[in-house]
């Protein structure tokens, strides 16, 4: 058989009319094309996509399933390792991950692996067909904190395992950053993320939402008085940074959490009563899949937008499809640029943004060329809007009322990265408060490990009990 | 979902809610707040535990109606129920947790403006339990939007009223009480702790700085989540950014910049709540300062 080296194209909406709404960008392969191109795939012996992906789906059984036409067959050997199969087809970074390691890259494209995914469990979810649930309970109770792709992955392995799980969530919804951080243009709510949450508590794992774990619930009390055998904590890394240059207080600028918030948990585009900063020129500092949210939201929120970031196009963190879609849409980047100052108006809201221009040196410690500012490059871009998109870092509230807990200067909780054991008996944890701001697929690689640690850790203790009375 | 097992009218667009919230009021003290959800599409409210009862799992919020999510959440009934009630955020009064034995030495004065009546209280109370002799100044614009005046006097050492139309009590604003007390009455406090309206704490802070008083402040910034996730609630304290609800909302008044504060708070105010809280502000304090009245 001769190589097909050409991937199947996906349909998207027009950038032209996208850039003005929230309806999702990329369509999805219909039937035909996701048969089309996974038949691409030569199934390898020893697949190397499989080793790019946390979670160990086995990729091609699923996909010489799709070829076949088997759409449910395929959704079967998804789910068997993976709880969010609708998000990770959409957000994964997968030239990094799956289809970064493909073989048929080597030659031409890679299978899309991400699509065929999302189409698969599309269907799943539009013809009613759910993982199956033929669990046998343990007698085991599990706390998890936080309803993100961690938190909802570790709960549904060990409800699987026949753990009776109860999530406990700081905000209103469950999900994580897949509620309040990505956009309905990437990720729909309601479409996909609360789907997959639903078939996470038909696995029988209870979510209790607001809740705030250190406020009104102590790791100590869950495993006291609550009667929790082990206690998972992937509660995210939350805490926005701000750059601490003059005029950051000013109104107008803002984190890009807040300005996600608003927009995707709180629903300010569709009609929420949350009120949203309409800018008509906004400017988002940085250049993660954070900034390119937050400037794509904007640029449909009317705002003629800016991307400022101070390396150049090649290390840009963020999706090589994002950087492309907002490209497309008219997102205008100003690069090897570093803000210095925001200024500020008379009436306090910002009038524009003081920036300075940079050139690449010697490679840092991260291996990217480090920015060095070109003195005297100082210019100004006039805006109403500043959204500050430079990262996250875990926030301190858990560590804080849990005594033993021990985190890294980082704020990072520190956990054993093949069983998620952290350094106080019974608790684990995982993803982005354990590795700082990190991706959806690792963060649910680590919560599946997790399950599996807390399984260990349990049936050793049993183990061990037994020996005892025994003895 | 959070049940409404008691409502009372305190006043004029001022309501009393007692919410069944078990793991909010076992966890809970004074200084600590909530943030309420009526239903699921609306707006993130954040409101003070103004009273809580561990044994009966209730939290008590006073309500001022300055706009829409808060006008929607009035309009519900006893038996009703709130869709969702989070907390206790931010951190307690610093006084709760200090040592006993420094707490005996003081003598403590609590200034509230209009609303600040209800957070005040369960403050009040606890210092009085703790056996801290306490006064209390409770402002309010006239006689009818006083709030919790019996409650109070039953907790306090001396409780002053003002009204700034002279209907009843000291004819004139908090901070005119303040000083009189200190300056003509010999009072002696070791501390201030002052609630209200942006606008009053600023002078309150003013007049107690003069007065050589140390004081503490807690702070109404706007918020979206309450724990740290969105910096909407950033303040400038000593010269440093602070998230009020994590860090705060409880900040020692001579450090606050109060004009930033306000200048923030008035980022998403919507006309009709902007024209309402001018109009709480301006009149507690007639408009004398200016500020009021430069609120767009
Ligand atoms: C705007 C944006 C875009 C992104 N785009 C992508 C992308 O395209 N692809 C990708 O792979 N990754 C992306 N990421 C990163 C990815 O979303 C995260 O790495 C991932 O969500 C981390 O999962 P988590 O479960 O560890 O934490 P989170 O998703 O942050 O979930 C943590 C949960 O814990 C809750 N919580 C926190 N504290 C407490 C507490 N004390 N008590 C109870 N609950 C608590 C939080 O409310 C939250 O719901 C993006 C991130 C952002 C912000
Ligand atoms: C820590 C804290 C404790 C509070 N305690 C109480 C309390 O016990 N009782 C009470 O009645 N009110 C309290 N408030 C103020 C209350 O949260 C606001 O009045 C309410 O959010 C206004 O909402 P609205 O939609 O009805 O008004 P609108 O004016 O229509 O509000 C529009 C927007 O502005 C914001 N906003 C308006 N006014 C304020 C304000 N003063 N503070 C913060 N955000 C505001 C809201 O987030 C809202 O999104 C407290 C605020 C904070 C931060
Ligand atoms: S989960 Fe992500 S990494 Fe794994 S196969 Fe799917 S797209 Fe690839
Ligand atoms: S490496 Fe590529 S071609 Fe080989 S099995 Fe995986 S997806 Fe198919
Ligand atoms: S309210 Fe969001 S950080 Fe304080």
């Amino acid at each position: 058989m001769a190589l097909n080296l050409k991937r199947v194209p996906v349909a998207e909406q027009d950038p032209k009319v996208r850039a003005h709404n929230f309806e999702e960008v990329c369509l999805g392969y219909t039937q035909e094309e996701a048969i089309e191109e996974a038949k691409r795939c030569l199934n390898c012996k020893k697949p190397k996509c499989m080793t790019g992906c946390p979670v160990e789906i086995n990729i091609p059984a699923f996909i010489a399933q799709v070829a076949e036409g088997n759409i449910e067959e395929a959704y079967k050997i998804i789910s068997e390792s993976s709880s969010l199969p609708a998000v990770c087809g959409r957000v994964c970074p997968q030239e990094n991950q799956c289809e970064g390691v493909c073989v048929l890259g080597n030659k031409g494209d890679a299978v899309s692996i991400g699509r065929i995914e999302r189409f698969v469990a599309d269907w799943a979810c539009a013809n009613g067909i759910h993982p199956a649930t033929d669990i046998k309970p343990n007698g085991r109770k599990v706390a998890v904190i936080g309803a993100g792709p961690a938190g909802l992955t570790c709960a549904g392995d060990l409800a699987r395992r026949g753990y009776d799980v109860t999530i406990f969530e700081a905000l209103h919804e469950p999900g994580g950053v897949l509620v309040y951080g990505i956009p309905e243009f990437r990720l729909p709510k309601e479409k996909v993320v609360a789907k997959e949450v639903d078939n996470v508590r038909n696995l029988g794992v209870k979510i209790e939402t607001d809740v705030v774990a250190g406020h009104a619930l102590t790791v100590e009390e869950l495993l006291g008085e609550e009667g929790f055998d082990a206690v998972f904590i992937g509660s995210g890394a939350g805490l926005p940074r701000f750059m601490n240059i003059p005029g950051e207080l000013a109104n107008g600028v803002l984190s890009a959490n807040e300005y996600l918030t608003r927009n995707n948990l709180m629903r300010a585009y569709a009609g929420g009563d949350t009120p949203i900063v309409h800018g008509k020129r906004c400017v988002v500092v940085g250049g993660g899949n954070v900034a390119m949210d937050s400037a794509r939201t904007a640029l449909r929120l009317g705002a003629e937008t800016y991307i400022v970031y101070r390396r150049s196009m090649e290390e840009l963190p963020a999706r090589a499809e994002e950087v492309h879609h907002a490209q497309e849409e008219g997102i205008i980047f100003d690069l090897l640029t570093n803000p210095v100052e925001i200024l500020e108006a008379e009436d306090g809201w910002v009038r524009g943004i003081r920036c300075i221009r940079m050139e690449l040196g010697e490679p840092d410690e991260s291996g990217r060329r480090r920015p060095i500012e070109i003195p005297g490059s100082e210019f100004e871009i006039p805006c109403d809007e500043v959204i500050m998109a430079l990262g996250t870092s875990p926030n301190p509230l858990i560590p804080s009322t849990t005594k033993g807990l021990d985190t890294n200067r980082r704020q990072c909780i520190i956990a054993d990265e093949a069983t998620g054991q952290t350094s106080k008996e019974g608790v684990f944890a995982g993803g982005d408060a354990v590795t700082g701001a990190a991706t959806v697929i690792l963060a649910m690689g680590a919560g599946k490990k997790a399950a599996k640690g807390i399984d260990d850790y349990l049936n050793r203790k049993e183990a061990e009990k037994a020996e005892q009375t025994e003895a | 979902m959070f049940e409404i097992v008691k409502k009372r009218a305190l006043a004029d667009n001022i309501v009393e809610f007692v919410v069944k919230a078990p793991r909010i009021a076992k966890h809970c003290e004074p200084g600590q707040f909530v943030i309420v959800k009526e239903e699921d599409q609306t707006e993130r409210i954040p409101l003070t535990i103004c009273d809580f009862d561990r044994k009966a799992g209730t939290i008590t919020l006073v309500i001022q109606i300055v706009g829409r999510a808060t006008e929607k959440l009035c309009q519900l009934n006893q038996g009703e129920y709130i869709a969702h009630v989070t907390g206790p955020l931010g951190k307690p009064s610093e006084f709760v947790t200090m040592d006993p034995e420094e707490l005996k030495k003081k003598r403590l004065l609590f200034v509230a403006g209009g609303l600040g009546a209800a957070p005040v209280y369960p403050q009040v109370r606890w210092a009085h339990d703790h056996g801290i002799p306490v006064d209390v100044i409770v402002g309010a614009k006239t006689k009818d939007i006083l709030i919790l005046e019996d409650e109070m006097k039953d907790v306090c050492d001396n409780l002053y009223i003002t009204t700034d139309d002279g209907s009843y009590g000291y004819h004139g604003l908090v901070t005119g009480k303040l000083e009189e007390l200190v300056k003509n009455d010999g009072k002696k406090y070791t501390d201030v702790i002052a609630i209200g309206p942006m606008i009053m704490m600023k002078f309150a802070a003013l007049k107690t700085k003069e007065l050589g008083i140390p004081t503490v402040v807690s702070l109404n910034p706007i918020m979206v989540d309450g724990t740290g996730m969105c910096g909407a609630c950033r303040v400038l304290v000593d010269g440093k950014v602070k998230f009020a609800c994590v860090d705060g909302p409880e900040f020692d008044a001579h450090k606050v910049d109060f004009d930033q504060a306000m200048q923030r708070q008035r980022l998403y105010k919507t006309e009709e709540g902007r024209a309402r809280l001018a109009q709480i502000e301006q009149d507690t304090h007639h408009g004398g300062c200016g500020i009021c009245s430069e609120v767009k």
